[in-house]
């Protein structure tokens, strides 16, 4: 009988356990090697070490995503030479609607889709749209929550000291 | 008796965890979540003027559906 308590009670405090959330990524820790799957860039974040890369979560439905695309073809168009690579995971369930959106707002940087969501899990995605800026020594520079007209040039500055950062060590 | 609170606990315990699994969507899974149908209203400027009121006199925002892409910051 005691034993059949303890086994329930031990039963319910591992499914609570279960529930919790996974730990968020944040800044100045060194990014995990998250996949990029269906990436033409990269399979894998590691591969584009030695770049800054900013690694993008969007989703059709999320109104600031589609502010921020013409945003970051600038950035990629300006500093792609410098070593930036932006990359755009879409975390759209059904591919279809990832589609139409880039049929409306074209997209001039790398791509990735991750429909169960699973690469958007491991990073810890809080909110929709999310950037993780990754400086080319692998560590977070920021996580950006959000996208607003007015994020643009603190982005962007942001973008410049990261990869003046790498330059000044190769 | 006694065992039989015994049981009652462990079955409320078990129930309790149950609720812990039917977790809330993401902020990645809020597509259906999204759509103009699942809104209050039917008219979005009608709605926009309505939470302009809301949010000036309660000096709060947002709650209402994720038409900022669920992302609580706009």
């Amino acid at each position: 009988m005691k034993a059949w308590t303890s086994i329930a009670a031990s039963t319910a405090v591992l499914v609570c356990l279960g529930a919790l959330p996974a730990h968020a990524l944040d800044a100045g820790q060194s990014v995990p090697d998250i996949d990029l799957p269906g990436a033409t860039v990269a399979p894998r974040l590691a591969a584009l070490k030695g770049k800054v890369v900013y690694v993008d979560f969007w989703a059709s439905w999320c109104g600031p995503c589609r502010q921020s695309f013409p945003w970051m073809n600038d950035m990629q168009q300006k500093y792609g030479a410098q070593g930036l690579q932006i990359v755009a995971v879409n975390v759209d369930a059904k591919r279809a609607d990832a589609d139409q959106f880039l049929t409306e707002v074209p997209a001039r940087f790398a791509l990735a889709f991750d429909p169960k969501g699973d690469v958007a899990k491991r990073v810890g995605v809080k909110a929709m749209p999310t950037a993780l800026v990754v400086g080319a020594d692998g560590r977070i520079v920021r996580v950006h929550q959000g996208f607003r007209e007015q994020d643009r040039a603190e982005l962007e500055a942001l973008l410049v000291a990261a990869l003046s950062s790498a330059k000044a060590q190769p | 008796m006694k065992r039989l609170a015994l049981v009652a606990c462990a079955v409320v315990l078990a129930l309790l965890a149950g609720c812990s699994l039917f977790k809330p969507p993401q902020p990645w899974e809020k597509g259906q979540l999204a759509r103009p149908e699942m809104t209050m209203s039917a008219d979005p400027l009608d709605e926009r003027f309505g939470q302009h009121i809301y949010s000036s006199k309660e000096s709060a925002s947002g709650g209402y559906g994720v038409g900022g892409g669920g992302c609580g910051c706009n």
